[in-house]
């Protein structure tokens, strides 16, 4: 705990910490977006036909779609021909090893704090590090192999694993699911892609750090991750954002197909940059990610931990169609200065005896936004199914807002359905009881936050708590007083 | 180490404390006594540096030093400790890492390096034998859910861990019972060491039987009315108060 308070010492009155440009020489698309952008990006890629096939659908879909306007956000107008929609590295040559790596990306890593020689050294975590939108080089993957686990950027499984992508691809969210889905996959440049084999428990936590890189760059990454019969993995994608000042628009596709007796544990931490405190710039972050519970007693869980973008709109969600399924949603969602989010979860329960969990807290200081809007749908066939729903709202100061949007849609009378929210203040009463204890009020916000959550953090792989909570710490900075 | 000084204090404009005068030196147990509306709590919270309290006139000098300009948390590095009658609770944040922050904030003020986790450990051992509290009370979090006997105890822990030069206990015996009274009065004793001084507000003699005080004081109307010894706390238990208000409204 001491560590996450020493974090808040460390950068008071500093500006966005990991808000630096980096000059990789970018290979870039013209502005704007038409199915001749659409050919150029497959073409940079050397796609097979089919790939570009469902890109140009995805494309066609996306020109009848509205942009949605429902959530509880405010922002100018998107001109979607103002974006770029592909831009990489250039790679100097094909990479036998780390030392190889263009020194401006290690650069790069090593400002993040992420290099990878360290990772590999010290973690055992495998990373695929994604700058901008092409996979620069992928870890570990030798020995994942081993166990016949695949795990490369999503380029590299469409040439050399079709039959995969081709089954999964869109099986959990269709390009016609939403406008920012159908944009991803008409547009989408790269992301991660991971098979576990049947019976197949990864030995390792997978790990992607996503980074935007070229100005006026949209990021649009696809994640595909499949769990066969009985497997098991445990997925962490973290992220931070150089500072810009205009807006960025992120629009992810995360799917998850869980098989029979699957497990996958996706764990989020979120740090892109939310703009300045007059929420001058940001990413705008519009993601669709969505796990389905295919075979019995599949189960997926979701932990978020989202403290970064100006705009987040993002609700990931479980369909349980197996029987005995399980999906579960544990977020805590941060706002500060300008910020606003509206984010939550669905738990669609199709299959018997399925059941699921929902534990969201909401915090907002500033003059910042913070919405909770979740669905619990209990289909005609869901006998005994189960939800539990927790949502927390704590507020700093009075000048920001918590909302909480939950629906409950109920076909099936043996349901049970629980739901409980709470909204509070961080209590002078416990800022001035840590006060008289000798720790300065900030310390004490930092701390009574991080106890306020610690449901959540619980949930995350140890390393990544702790990342967690120092992020926490520093986007509550000033938020009180 | 303690002088109060014709110290005048209101909340939302009503002034309670009307003048008050204490002298407290090191190693002093000092019991302030006095029925309801007195002002005893005023006193504690304006000591702590609570802020819903003004003062309008006196100084409060402790350790050569007048605090009323003090943030609360400064106050409490200088060694000032108020035992609350109401604890706060802290849900999530468990009593360890609580004190494990408060304790290296302290001694940061003093310019001392931070306990890592061993030396705490073994420094939170060492405090949980003397004042009698287990194990399990360290890892819960702060307050939550404990009985009003264990928040009791809890204060006395932390103020046995953080090592303060006045103790100010703010009526810590209210709710306890016969049993808990003798264990947090058995631990704010191991704390008496010949150079701790304390005010212990409270409104029985009974505590007092426990921790047997220096000096008794009746503070009436914001103002400290009478002292004497801990005889003088026997006397009011026998006879009440009244006498003394009227002594005062003639």
């Amino acid at each position: 705990m001491s560590e996450d308070l020493k974090i808040i010492d460390e950068v008071t009155g500093s500006d966005y910490k990991w808000g630096f440009v980096s000059n990789i020489e970018a290979d870039t698309a013209p502005k704007g977006l038409n199915e001749d952008i659409i050919r150029f990006i497959s073409a940079k890629k050397n796609e097979p036909q089919w790939m570009l096939d469902f890109r140009l659908k995805a494309f066609n879909q996306w020109k009848k779609m509205e942009e949605p306007t429902w959530a509880h956000v405010n922002y100018p107008e998107i001109d979607f021909q103002d974006i770029i929609y592909y831009s990489a590295p250039k790679p100097k040559k094909t990479l036998n090893s780390l030392d190889e790596l263009d020194p401006e990306v290690k650069a790069t890593f090593d400002k993040l704090g992420i290099s990878l020689e360290e990772q590999k050294r010290l973690s055992g975590v495998a990373v695929d590090a994604v700058i901008d939108s092409v996979s620069v080089k992928t870890t570990f993957r030798d020995e994942l192999a081993k166990l016949g686990i695949i795990f490369c950027s999503f380029s590299e499984a469409v040439r050399e694993h079709p039959e995969l992508v081709k089954k999964y691809m869109g099986s959990v969210v269709p390009y016609t699911d939403n406008y920012y889905a159908a944009l991803n996959s008409a547009v989408f440049s790269d992301g991660s892609f991971c098979y576990i084999p049947k019976g197949v428990r990864c030995p390792m936590e997978l790990s992607t750090y996503f980074r935007i890189n070229s100005a006026g760059t949209g990021q649009f990454e696809r994640t595909l991750i499949i769990a066969d019969e009985g497997a098991y993995a445990s997925y962490l994608e973290g992220c931070t954002a150089p500072q810009r000042d205009e807006n960025q628009l992120h629009a992810a596709v995360v799917e998850i197909y869980a098989h029979k007796d699957a497990q996958v544990k996706y764990s989020t931490v979120q740090n892109w940059y939310p703009g300045d405190k007059n929420g001058k710039g940001g990413i705008y972050n519009f993601v669709t990610k969505r796990g389905l519970c295919a075979g019995e007693r599949a189960k997926i869980s979701w932990t978020q931990v989202e403290t970064g973008s100006a705009i987040t709109w993002k609700y990931p969600s479980v369909i349980l169609k197996g029987d005995y399924s399980v999906g579960e949603f544990y977020s805590v969602a941060v706002t500060n200065n300008m910020q606003q989010a509206d984010t939550g979860t669905k738990m669609i329960h199709i299959g018997k005896n399925t059941s699921s969990t929902i534990v969201s807290k909401g915090i907002s200081g500033g003059k910042s936004n913070n919405s909770y809007r979740g669905l619990v749908r209990i289909g005609k066939k869901a006998l005994n199914a189960r939800n539990f729903s927790q949502c927390d709202s704590l507020l700093l100061g009075d000048k920001c807002g918590a909302h909480t949007f939950p629906y409950i849609e109920c076909s099936n009378p043996t349901a049970k359905v629980e739901h409980e929210a709470t909204t509070s203040k961080v209590g002078e009463d416990q800022i001035f009881y840590c006060n008289q204890r000798g720790i300065s009020t900030e310390d004490a916000v930092g701390l009574i936050v991080n106890g306020y959550c610690r449901e959540v953090f619980n949930q995350l792989p140890m390393e990544f708590a702790v990342e967690a909570q120092k992020l926490l710490a520093v986007s509550l900075e000033g938020s009180v007083g | 180490m303690l002088s109060i000084k014709n110290l005048k204090a209101n909340i939302e404009d009503k002034e309670i404390l009307k003048g008050l005068n204490l002298e407290i030196n090191p190693g002093e147990v000092h019991a302030i006594m006095g029925p309801n509306g007195s002002g005893k709590s005023t006193l504690a919270s304006v000591l702590a540096g609570r802020e819903e309290y003004n003062v309008t006139d006196g100084e409060v000098i402790f350790k050569g030093e007048n605090i009323l300009e003090m943030a609360p948390e400064d106050r409490a590095r200088k060694g000032i400790f108020l035992a609350f009658q109401y604890p706060i609770e802290i849900p999530g944040v468990s009593n360890a890492n609580f004190m494990k922050t408060a304790v290296n904030e302290v001694r940061k003020s003093k310019g001392l390096a931070p306990l890592d986790s061993k030396e705490f450990l073994k420094l939170m051992r060492e405090k949980m034998q003397l004042v009698q509290v287990d194990k399990t009370m360290t890892q819960r979090s702060v307050n939550e859910g404990f009985s009003g006997g264990e928040k009791k105890r809890n204060e006395i822990f932390q103020m046995a861990m953080l090592e303060p030069e006045l103790g100010v206990l703010d009526e810590t015996d209210s709710g306890l019972d016969i049993d808990a009274l003798r264990i947090v009065a058995d631990g704010v004793n191991a704390l008496r060491d010949g150079k701790r001084s304390f005010i212990v507000i409270t409104h029985y003699q009974r505590l007092l039987d426990y921790i047997v005080p220096d000096f008794v004081h009746v503070l009436y109307k914001g103002r400290i009315v009478k002292s004497g010894t801990k005889e003088l706390a026997l006397e009011l238990e026998e006879k009440g108060y009244d006498w003394i208000k009227e002594e005062v409204e003639i």
